[in-house]
C-alpha cells in the first residue's frame, strides 16, 4: 500500500507541465514545417488534380461505403482485453506486498480472463473466412 | 585527463543547469526555459536521426537485395535523404475536394505530435533522461495508443475506398497488437516492480533482463518486437499500406511535406519501440557486464553510456529493418489468428510464469 500512497503524492499536475511544453513543441514543428512548404511550394490547382486517386479510372460510388463488421468487433474485443491488461499494472507494481494471497487472486482472474477467451473463439468471432 | 574523461551528457546538463540557476532567479522561469531547450535539443536530435534512419532503411534494403542502394548524392549517397527532404519541402500539398479537410490536414499533426510525445521519457544515456515521470512505461503504451485515430482520421477524411481500408486494417492491427506490447512490458514490470524508466533501467545494473530473465522473459522479449514490428505498421506487417492492393493505403491522397509527416512519425515510432525493447531488456544505457571478470567489465565501462543505448536500440532496428526484407506480407485474416490464436494466449500464460519465476526469485 506504502508504494501506492508514494506514486499519488508524486504526481502533482507540476510534475506533467513537461508533456505540456512538449506538447507544444511538437505542434510548433509541425505547424511550422507544414507551414514553411505551404508557402514555398507552387500552388496550382486543377479539377483534375483536386478529385480523389482511383487508379486512374473516374471514381466509381462513394467512399463512404459500410465496412465489414469484423473490424468493430475486433475493436470491441480489444475494448475488453486491454481493460484486463490496465488492470495488471497495479498488481504488477505491488504483487510483492501482496504475497500468495494476490497471487491466487490473479490466478483466479487470469482463469476467468481465458474463459472468456474461450469463450470468442469457440462462438467463431476471430473467423475471418466465410 | 580524468577531467576529459568525465565529458558526458549528464555533466553537460548539469553545468547547463548551474549556469541557467546563476543567470536565472526564479525557479518556475528556470524550470520553463530548461524545459524548452530540451524540447529543441529533441527536434535537433530527430531530424538527424530520420536522416540516418532513412538512409539506413535503403540501404540495408540494398543490402538485403544484392544492389548499390543510394550512391550518388554526398559520399556513398549519404546526402539522398537530405535532398528528398529539399525536394518534399517545395512540393505541392494538395487536399482533395472531396475529402473532410479540417480532418484531412489536422491527421498527420496527431500523428507526429503522438509519436514526439513518446520520446520524452525514454533515458538516452546516464542521468540524462528528459523527464523521468513515476508511470513512465504505461505514459508510453498510453500516448503510443493514440496515433490509431490519426491513421483512422487520415483514411476516413480523405475520402478514398483505397484509404479507408488501409485505415481499417490498420486499426485492427494496432489496437490488436497493444494488447501483447502491453503484457510483455508487464512482465519486466513485475521483475523490477516499478513503472519508472530509471529503475527499469538501475534494476539491470547486475546484468540485462533478457539474460537473467530465462525463458520467459526472453520470450516477452520476442513478443515484443514481433507486436511492437506490427504495431508500427512495418513488413511484414504493413497491409494498412499494402502499395501492390491499397497503392498507399490511408496515406493515398496526401503529398508533400504532409506525406513527408507519416513518413517522419513512422522512423520516430521506429526509434522509439526500439529504444523501448532496449531499455526493458537490453539494459538500457547499462554496459555489458560479464560477472566477475573485472578487466573486462572495466574496459566495457569506458565506453560512453549513450554509445551503448544507441548501440543496442539500432540492432533492433537493424532487426526490425532485416524484417521487412525477409518475411512476406500477412494477409488481414492470418493478422489478426496470429495475434488472438497465438501470441495473446502465450503471452497470458508467459505473465504467469514471470509472476511465479518473481515470487520463487529464480532470477540473479
Amino acid at each position: 500500500m506504502n508504494t501506492l500512497m508514494l506514486a499519488v503524492e508524486q504526481s502533482t499536475p507540476i510534475n506533467y507541465l513537461p508533456v505540456v511544453l512538449q506538447l507544444l513543441v511538437a505542434i510548433g514543428f509541425v505547424i511550422f514545417m507544414v507551414g514553411v512548404t505551404h508557402l514555398l511550394g507552387p500552388k496550382r490547382k486543377t479539377a483534375d488534380k483536386l478529385i480523389n486517386f482511383e487508379s486512374g479510372i473516374p471514381q466509381v460510388g462513394n467512399a463512404r461505403q459500410p465496412m465489414a463488421i469484423k473490424y468493430f468487433l475486433v475493436a470491441i474485443l480489444f475494448v475488453l482485453f486491454d481493460v484486463e491488461v490496465i488492470f495488471f499494472y497495479p498488481y504488477a507494481i505491488n504483487f510483492k506486498e501482496l504475497g500468495t494471497e494476490g497471487f491466487m487472486a490473479v490466478l483466479m482472474f487470469v482463469a476467468f480472463f481465458l474463459c472468456g477467451f474461450i469463450y470468442i473463439i469457440k462462438k467463431g468471432a476471430l473467423e475471418w473466412e466465410e | 585527463m580524468n577531467q576529459l574523461l568525465e565529458i558526458s551528457f549528464s555533466s553537460l546538463a548539469s553545468s547547463i543547469h548551474s549556469w541557467l540557476s546563476s543567470a536565472i532567479a526564479n525557479a518556475t522561469i528556470l524550470n520553463v526555459v530548461e524545459m524548452a531547450i530540451a524540447g529543441v535539443c529533441l527536434l535537433v536530435f530527430l531530424v538527424p536521426l530520420c536522416f540516418v534512419l532513412g538512409y539506413m532503411e535503403r540501404k540495408v534494403a540494398a543490402f538485403m537485395q544484392l544492389r548499390l542502394g543510394p550512391n550518388r548524392v554526398g559520399p556513398k549517397g549519404t546526402l539522398q535523404i537530405v535532398a528528398d527532404t529539399v525536394k518534399l519541402i517545395f512540393k505541392e500539398g494538395l487536399t482533395p475536394n472531396a475529402s473532410d479537410k479540417f480532418l484531412f490536414n489536422l491527421a498527420p499533426i496527431i500523428v507526429v505530435v503522438v509519436s514526439m510525445l513518446v520520446m520524452a521519457p525514454i533515458a538516452f544515456a546516464k542521468n540524462f533522461q528528459l523527464w523521468d515521470l513515476n508511470i513512465g512505461v504505461l505514459y508510453v503504451t498510453s500516448i503510443s495508443s493514440i496515433a490509431v485515430i490519426g491513421i483512422l482520421m487520415a483514411g476516413w477524411s480523405s475520402y478514398n475506398k483505397y484509404s479507408l481500408l488501409g485505415a481499417m486494417r490498420s486499426g485492427a492491427q494496432i489496437v490488436s497488437y497493444e494488447l501483447s506490447v502491453g503484457l510483455s512490458i508487464i512482465s519486466i514490470v513485475i521483475m523490477t516492480g516499478s513503472l519508472k524508466i530509471s529503475d527499469i533501467v538501475m534494476s539491470q545494473a547486475d546484468g540485462w533482463w533478457i539474460f537473467k530473465g530465462h525463458l520467459p522473459i526472453f520470450i516477452s522479449f520476442v513478443i515484443f518486437v514481433i507486436a511492437s514490428t506490427a504495431e508500427i505498421n512495418r513488413a511484414p506487417f504493413d497491409l494498412s499500406e499494402a502499395e501492390q492492393e491499397l497503392t498507399g493505403g490511408f496515406h493515398t491522397e496526401y503529398s508533400g511535406m504532409k506525406f513527408a509527416m507519416f513518413l517522419l512519425a513512422e522512423y520516430i515510432n521506429l526509434f522509439v519501440v526500439s529504444a523501448m525493447a532496449a531499455t526493458l531488456f537490453l539494459g538500457g544505457w547499462m554496459p555489458f557486464h560479464i560477472g566477475h571478470w573485472e578487466a573486462f567489465n572495466h574496459i566495457m565501462d569506458f565506453i560512453p553510456s549513450s554509445l551503448w543505448f544507441l548501440g543496442k536500440t539500432f540492432a533492433i532496428i537493424f532487426i526490425i529493418m532485416q524484417f521487412r526484407w525477409t518475411f512476406p506480407r500477412l494477409r488481414v485474416d492470418q493478422l489478426l489468428n496470429l495475434e488472438w490464436k497465438y501470441l495473446l494466449p502465450i503471452s497470458m500464460v508467459n505473465i504467469i510464469l514471470v509472476t511465479i519465476m518473481a515470487i520463487m526469485g529464480w532470477y540473479l
